[in-house]
């Protein structure tokens, strides 16, 4: 005999949500409340550092969108293979983090920030000095361990729940 | 005051306002009448907060907590923001029945008030038919939202608007069945009276008769999950798709207005009105409302929607034998053994409810589903 069939399952569905009622909710009251994102996240921008890149261009070869464009020259008067331009399409750019997998020099990082919206596309656009670390724009652990253990560990909302209804 | 007098021609004497109350009926009239307009309105507020709140933590949100300290403004906000918005009235729309369409859906919301006692003889007119007037003023309601449907002249708001009414013929029966048991056991239709006699809450001694009437109450009131008339996903939110501003306010107002009045009518026939220890009357009254309320909200948030078919199944099949069965068998207990045990009538009538819905739930057969025993 199935007792859901006499009126029990209207009062078990009853008991989930007093049971919702009665502990915290599942959310996460953003401007004021911030979780910590995973130490590997793939962030807004990409970060670069131009002490470190020697202008080989694999990241812009391995792009998927295309979104990186690299043009180097040779600096005559002292006699240094320079990048001049190194720009970066963040509106094409998708996340994938094959750049960065591929620099042999660590030169690139994805970005940890999440709130970069801009109110341009234009502004999407960036180059040379905009792509610099900043603390705005902090390099975040993906591919990159030893930076990952520096990071903060990620906070999830689940944990939020369980240490209330401790 | 000598009106009121007339009117009420109950054996106990009645205290209907107090020895030294000064200026009479006129002045009663209007004390009682700014009181309820006042109280309901705010009840409103409170309730629209409550349901939203409660919705909220019960789907595991926060509800609205922006405006005001925990959100308790928002209903006023939102209150403003409705008032201030432009009031489109369709082309096509029948003006007039659009017009006054929610005046007439709202004015028997609020005119239930009238006879429901907030403290021993506080109401603006102690009916000693009460209990008829409540069951009689309160259909009248839909006509307000035919009207809406009607004079909307969308097929979504006439589909939404005949759907109530199916629904209001339906469900009236089993409600009025399942208060003649509370009626029989209190020996008047006046609701102070039946306040009165409840030195028991009748909760206790008409469980099957409180569990009908909440059913068939929501069902009356569109609350969820009997809210198939306003049906926003299927019935672009029925009645009032077409109405916007203050209008669309009034329906909102109307919406909770009635769950209020259901929950005051609940609270005084089975949860013994104004009665209890220690707190006020008004207050307890009040308290009581808002647990019925809870209830409603936590049923709403709990239990998905009704089709059409189920809606009228419930009724007819489940409730309406129910209600005559409980009625019944109320009767029976009134006449044969009216001088009983009231626990061991609690206790038999608890067992009865119980088997009672068990039998039920095996005859009835839910829109012509399978059945697995």
């Amino acid at each position: 005999m199935k007792f859901e069939r006499y009126g029990i399952g209207l009062i078990k569905g009853m008991v989930v949500t007093i049971k919702h009622l009665l502990r915290h909710p599942t959310v996460n009251q953003f401007p004021e409340q911030r979780l910590n994102m995973s130490r590997r996240f793939r962030g807004n921008e990409l970060i670069w550092s131009r002490e470190r890149c020697t202008g080989c261009a694999s990241c812009a070869k391995t792009c998927p969108q295309g979104a990186i464009e690299i043009v180097t020259a040779t600096n005559l008067a002292d006699n240094k293979y320079e990048v001049q331009k190194y720009q970066v399409d963040t509106g094409y750019c998708i996340q994938c983090g094959l750049c960065v997998e591929v620099c042999p020099y660590d030169a690139l990082f994805m970005g940890y920030s999440y709130e970069r919206a801009k109110y341009r596309r234009g502004e999407l656009v960036q180059s040379g000095d905009e792509l610099l670390e900043s603390p705005q724009r902090p390099a975040s652990g993906y591919f990159h361990p030893e930076i990952a253990e520096k990071l903060p560990k990620q906070t999830l909302l689940v944990e939020k729940i369980v240490e209330k209804r401790k | 005051m000598a009106i009121v007098n007339f009117m009420n021609n109950s054996p106990l004497p009645m205290q209907v306002t107090p020895a030294d109350w000064p200026g009479g009926y006129w002045w009663h009239w209007v004390f009682f009448t700014v009181i309820l307009i006042v109280f309901v309105l705010v009840m409103v507020m409170g309730a629209i907060y409550i349901e939203r709140r409660g919705l909220g933590r019960m789907q595991s949100r926060l509800g609205p907590n922006r405006v005001g300290p925990f959100g308790l403004l928002q209903p006023v906000a939102d209150a403003v923001k409705v008032l201030l918005k432009e009031n489109i009235v369709p082309n096509s729309a029948d003006k007039v029945v659009h017009w006054l369409a929610p005046i007439i859906a709202f004015v028997p919301a609020m005119m239930i008030f009238a006879v429901v006692p907030f403290q021993n003889g506080a109401l603006l007119a102690d009916l000693n038919i009460g209990i008829l007037y409540v069951i009689a003023i309160s259909s009248v309601s839909t006509i307000g939202v035919f009207m809406a449907g009607w004079g909307s002249s969308n097929k979504y708001s006439l589909l939404g608007a005949m759907r109530n009414v199916a629904a209001v013929v339906s469900y009236e029966i089993p409600l009025v069945l399942a208060v003649i048991g509370v009626v029989l056991m209190a020996g008047s239709l006046s609701l102070n009276q039946i306040v009165l006699k409840q030195d028991i809450p009748f909760i206790l001694l008409q469980p099957l008769g409180f569990l009908l009437f909440f059913a068939a109450g929501c069902a009356e009131i569109n609350r969820s999950p009997f809210d198939l008339f306003e049906a926003d996903q299927e019935l672009v939110a029925g009645f009032h798709t077409e109405y916007s501003g203050m209008k669309f306010a009034m329906f909102y107002l109307v919406e909770y207005g009635e769950a209020i009045a259901m929950s005051a009518i609940i609270t005084t026939l089975f949860l013994s009105g104004w009665r209890g220890p220690l707190l006020p009357p008004w207050l307890w009254f009040i308290l009581k409302i808002l647990i019925v309320f809870f209830l409603m909200v936590w049923t709403r948030t709990t239990f998905p929607r009704a089709r059409i078919d189920q809606l009228m199944a419930l009724a007819w099949k489940f409730l309406l034998p129910l209600a005559l069965i409980n009625l019944f068998i109320t009767a029976i207990q009134v006449l044969v053994w009216p001088d009983a045990l009231p626990w061991i009538l609690i206790f038999i009538n608890i067992a009865i409810m119980v088997i009672l819905i068990l039998l039920w739930s095996k005859f009835f057969k839910l829109g012509w589903g399978r059945i697995e025993v």
